[in-house]
């Protein structure tokens, strides 16, 4: 209930951990990336909170993207996946009861959207977007097919790594964070600029998912892990501040 | 010497163009998965509070409105309590706090319908002018841009804001203030670079 009042204010954020917010080999970011400092300010109640979602907001098949945009009797195409994994924080804390949205390209490497130009075929039964709240122990799990590679307009011949795009929230707003999902062995990744904006390789094998045979669901679907971590809290009691402590 | 057993934060990564299959689908044509886009509505008929909108455009380094971000406000209810899990009381159960609304296709342009915020506490105890927190995600931008909204008409509490006043460029606090443009209506362009760049928090 009164979560957060048990939990303090954020970690700093490692930004030289991050990608920075100007990286020229992926254009795009040239115009879009401040070029005056962040202010730094610690953590007040504006980031300490946050919004709360609850389980019985979600569908039956929300967390299920072979089937959540199929016609009856029909379900998408593709290598059929599942990925799961635990939102944590840099605690290593199970983060229970956040929301976990992801949006990804069909098995062609297309997505269903009126701005995109790819020559690969749509798949009917495939919209493209999931979404899951952890358990009370930070887990989450949905069911998809594995994305196919794309080319984007950034050089004359970049292409994507397959990718699943995943949004967070955490349990105060400071945590809120948007990152990619990539898959082990893809030579792809190693030569893309978006991945190549982190400036570390320990930083990039974060979000590289492991294939994990134990858990496959044999001859049905195979399995990748992809843990999550959002920024850890200090332990300092807010309100016990706010009296002077 | 013994280990900190710290991990490290997820690195963060672009949203991309088509942050909006995931986030809003709905808005963009991808309907029957879910009922409605998350955040698309913050208010009811019983929300407490002075009904306002926001309205803004997200601008890049040539003054070019970005037509892909997703922007989502975050904001305490009218008497200052964030709902959810606010430790200091029970907020309105009418008032989600949250907003999410992608910019329109052809303008870039979005608009929140909301209550004006109630004041809320710095840590040590003074106030912080109402404010909106802004989350803002793009191609282009690799770790979400987060900043803040204050009201132009709160001249009295932005003067004295524990944060706008720890600004040392102060000639740049006004692109943290709204531009009232009519009853209840306020807008709140955000300048990525350039002139009258936003100023973007590290929070
Ligand atoms: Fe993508």
């Amino acid at each position: 209930m009164t979560n957060q009042s048990k939990e303090g204010a954020f970690y700093q954020r490692d930004r030289g951990w991050h990608p920075p917010a100007y990286t020229p080999p992926y254009k795009t970011s040239v115009t879009r990336s401040p070029t005056k400092a962040l202010i730094s300010v610690d953590s007040t109640l504006s980031e300490i909170a946050g919004p709360v979602f609850n389980q019985n907001m979600l569908g039956e098949l929300d967390n299920d993207m072979i089937m959540n945009f199929a016609q009856p009797g029909e379900m998408a195409i593709g290598q059929r996946i599942i990925v799961y994994g635990k939102v944590m924080d840099e605690n290593g804390k199970p983060v229970p009861n956040t929301l976990v949205e992801v949006w990804q390209a069909n098995a062609g490497g297309r997505y269903r959207h009126k701005k995109e130009g790819y020559l690969a075929p749509l798949d009917p039964n495939f919209g493209g977007c999931g979404r899951c709240i952890t358990d009370e122990d930070g887990n989450y799990r949905f069911r998809t097919i594995k994305p196919g590679a794309y080319p984007w307009p950034n050089g004359v011949n970049d292409w994507r790594p397959a990718h699943i795009h995943f949004s967070i929230f955490g349990s105060g707003f400071g945590q809120r964070l948007i990152t990619q999902m990539y898959f082990e062995g893809d030579p792809l990744i190693w030569k893309c600029p978006i991945v190549g904006a982190i400036p570390s390789k320990e930083a990039v094998e974060c979000l590289i998912a492991p294939l994990d045979m134990n858990n496959t669901i044999p001859m049905d679907s195979r399995a990748y892990k992809f843990d999550i971590v959002l920024r850890g809290r200090r332990q300092t009691l807010f309100e016990n501040r706010m009296e002077g402590l | 010497m013994q280990e900190l057993k710290h991990l490290k934060e997820t690195p963060s990564q672009t949203a991309g163009p088509y942050v909006h299959i995931g986030c809003v689908p709905n808005f963009c044509d991808i309907e029957g998965v879910y009922p409605n886009d998350l955040g698309d509505s913050m208010v009811n008929d019983k929300t407490k509070g002075e009904r306002i909108t926001v309205t803004g455009t997200v601008y890049d380094g040539t003054g070019t409105p970005l037509k892909d971000a997703m922007v989502e406000i975050w904001q305490a209810d009218a008497e200052g309590l964030y709902p959810g899990k606010d430790p200091r009381d029970q907020a309105d159960p009418n008032f989600t706090g949250w907003g999410r609304k992608a910019g329109d296709y052809d303008t870039g342009e979005w608009v929140f319908e909301t209550i004006k915020p109630g004041a809320v506490p710095f840590k040590d105890g003074r106030m912080m002018a109402p404010h909106i927190t802004f989350w803002v995600v793009a191609r282009g931008i690799n770790i979400g841009l987060q900043t803040r909204m204050f009201f132009p008409d709160e001249a009295g509490a932005n003067a004295q804001d524990p944060l706008l006043t720890r600004i040392e460029h102060q000639n740049r606090v006004s692109t943290l203030i709204a531009e009232k443009t009519g009853d209840g209506a306020y807008r709140f362009d955000i300048r990525l670079q350039g002139e009258g760049e936003t100023i973007f928090f590290d929070v």
